[in-house]
């Protein structure tokens, strides 16, 4: 079971690294959110899931006895979370990039780096 | 105070001002007041955390939610991070001074205060939490509040400059959390002191051989250490200038911080107490060295100022690392001590650039000068961290380089002392540049304008700060072999 999961992460990464190798920046952002749910993938595989009773303590008992490990859903879920919030900023950049341009090439975007354009001299005076 | 309010404070107070002028945005003057005040109110809720932090009494120490320690999230006064949470509020204190000439409303309305305020509060949180997915929390929200910062103006180099940084963030931050995860179904905890002790006592295996390469990876990329480092200076070029300065003194530190409590308190880095740390503190040797050296040569090649100081920036962090790397207790020391030392440093010559910015016109070397004359105040001013970066006596560059220079040679790492100090002589050629260009060099055609008061009032903070330290290392090196050990007793 272990194994097949770890294949799986690193298939997942694989393509997600690969994507984000590429020049289009919309295949560049698909991939950052594949590589975060590679990550959460293992992030539940290192969660141990032997035990699938949750974790509740049973009536008449004051300690926990077998149970599936609650803590790595929660950083799971707060990682789901933040890669969420994290993907959808980086999807308005790129949107921003493909009003200003008109392109989605990562190309015609970094290379617009003008240290002294007109506009840069007086900077918000708005 | 008690120990929980004063450990909460330096990251709530904070995140308070982020909902308030999140709230008040559309009126950019009780939003600058506002920012101002709850960095200054940051500032003594830091000042009363390193007093309780130094005062000799058990850490103080905060679990939330009631669960017991190992399990639950905690922030802990352990130095350094009470010292660095000090730090961090000085810097957006002067930031915040020096914002006031060259952050207008409009940026204001579009939420600059409420994003350098939860800036603030990330680094602050990371430098004192003691849970590894905690950090890695506080790293993403301090990612999304730089995103925002750089993108303010929505211009074309700025969307270039963030997408560049999202991309290698979130790539590091992955890394990070992969590591996290193995190291989690390895020790099953995340709490870095229990962490420390399951790690040392255990026998080296690949899992956390693996774990340990992905956080070096993660945490390198996040301060830019060589390899990772070719992000770096183009995104912090994009961003606005004040922006610009907290970033290089906060974020880079912040991921150096990461790797200081990694590598020095969880894989027992301090005398190589496990198996993996003396592979790991070969290779950050290996960065450090590749990275003082490269970057310090590339900061030559430059003309744009902040080309240049984002490449210094890089080098920089390339000391500390060598620091870190020789894994011994005077080597985390001085590791510590450059830390302080850099992030005021970096910040302030920052602030020094775009004064001349709005001096001269320009960000280019070739097109500046004539500052002397014309700012003879600045240009003292502007002297202070140039000569301490160049690590000329009796400024706190100087202390710096030495504590890491001689504890090199002290602990058997010459070859790092002979790159730091190669790394030296280069970094004493780049600022000797900037100065002769910007400062000395006389302007002919072009009138030179007055640099505000409130951009002078800024670097006045910083510059007497490097001052202080230059003249009285005494405390902070007392600071820094204190930090040194509280690092190495958490991993023993």
């Amino acid at each position: 079971m272990n194994v097949l999961y770890a294949a799986a992460v690193a298939a997942i990464m694989a393509a997600a690294i690969y994507m984000i190798l590429s020049r289009n920046l919309v295949r560049i952002m698909l991939g950052l959110a594949l590589l975060s749910t590679g990550a959460n993938l293992l992030l539940f595989t290192a969660g141990d899931f032997s035990n699938r009773q949750p974790p509740i303590i049973a009536p008449g008992q004051d300690r926990l006895g077998d149970a599936a490990d609650p803590l790595a859903q929660a950083l799971i879920l707060t990682a789901i979370v933040i890669g969420f919030a994290l993907t959808v900023v980086l999807a308005t950049v790129v949107l921003r990039a493909w009003r200003a341009t008109g392109s989605l090439d990562a190309r015609t975007v970094e290379a617009t780096e003008q240290p002294d354009a007109p506009e840069l001299l007086d900077p918000d005076n708005g | 105070m008690g120990d929980p309010l004063v450990l909460l404070a330096p990251v709530g107070i904070p995140l308070l001002g982020v909902a308030v002028t999140a709230l008040l945005r559309t009126r950019p003057r009780a939003c600058e007041a506002l920012g101002f005040v709850s960095v200054a109110a940051t500032l003594i809720a830091a000042i009363a955390l390193i007093r309780r932090a130094i005062d000799g009494g058990p850490a103080a120490l905060v679990v939330f939610g009631g669960w017991p320690q190992a399990i639950g999230i905690a922030f802990a006064a352990r130095l350094p991070g009470p010292a660095l949470v000090v730090v961090a509020s000085i810097i957006a204190l002067a930031v915040a001074l020096y914002g006031h000439a060259d952050i207008g409303p409009r940026r204001r309305r579009r939420g600059y205060d409420a994003m350098s305020l939860a800036m603030l509060a990330a680094v602050n949180g990371a430098f004192l939490t003691t849970d590894l997915f905690n950090l890695y929390v506080w790293f993403e929200l301090a990612l999304l509040a730089a995103l925002g910062l750089i993108t303010i103006d929505r211009r074309e180099a700025q969307i270039g400059g963030a997408i560049r940084y999202a991309a290698f963030g979130m790539v590091g931050a992955t890394a990070v959390l992969a590591g996290i995860g193995i190291i989690y179904g390895v020790a099953g905890t995340l709490d870095l002191e229990t962490l420390a002790t399951q790690l040392g006592s255990g026998p080296p295996s690949v899992a956390v051989a693996a774990a340990g390469t992905l956080l070096l990876c993660g945490f390198a990329l996040k301060s830019g250490l060589f390899p990772f480092h070719a992000w770096l200076p183009a995104s912090y070029a994009s961003a606005p200038l004040p922006a610009a300065a907290a970033f290089a003194g906060l974020l880079t530190k912040m991921g150096f911080y990461a790797l200081l409590v990694i590598v020095a308190g969880v894989f027992g880095g301090i005398g190589a107490t496990t198996a993996v740390s003396p592979p790991l503190l070969t290779t950050i040797g290996v960065m450090a060295a590749a990275t003082m050296i490269l970057c310090a040569l590339s900061a030559l090649a430059q003309s744009d100022i902040r080309r240049i100081l984002g490449y210094q920036v890089v080098a920089q962090v390339g000391y500390m690392a060598a620091g870190l790397a020789i894994g011994t207790r005077d080597g985390v020391a001085g590791a510590v001590f450059y830390m302080v030392h850099s992030m005021i440093l970096q910040a302030n010559l920052f602030l020094g650039a775009g004064a001349i910015r709005r001096a001269t016109g320009s960000w280019d070397l070739t097109r500046a000068g004539g500052m002397t004359r014309s700012n003879p105040l600045f240009a003292f001013l502007f002297a202070v961290p140039i000569l301490s970066l160049a690590g000329i006596p009796p400024l706190s560059g100087f202390w710096a380089k030495l504590l890491v220079i001689r504890a090199a040679f002290d602990g058997g790492s010459a070859w790092i002392a002979a790159a730091a100090l190669v790394a030296a002589m280069l970094t004493i050629v780049s600022m000797a540049t900037i100065w002769s260009e910007a400062c000395w060099k006389s302007l002919s055609g072009r009138r030179v304008r007055k640099v505000p008061g409130a951009m002078l009032a800024g670097m006045a903070v910083l510059s007497a700060v490097t001052l202080a330290i230059g003249l009285m290392p005494e405390p902070l090196l007392r600071i820094a072999r204190l930090s040194a050990d509280a690092l190495g007793g958490t991993g023993s």
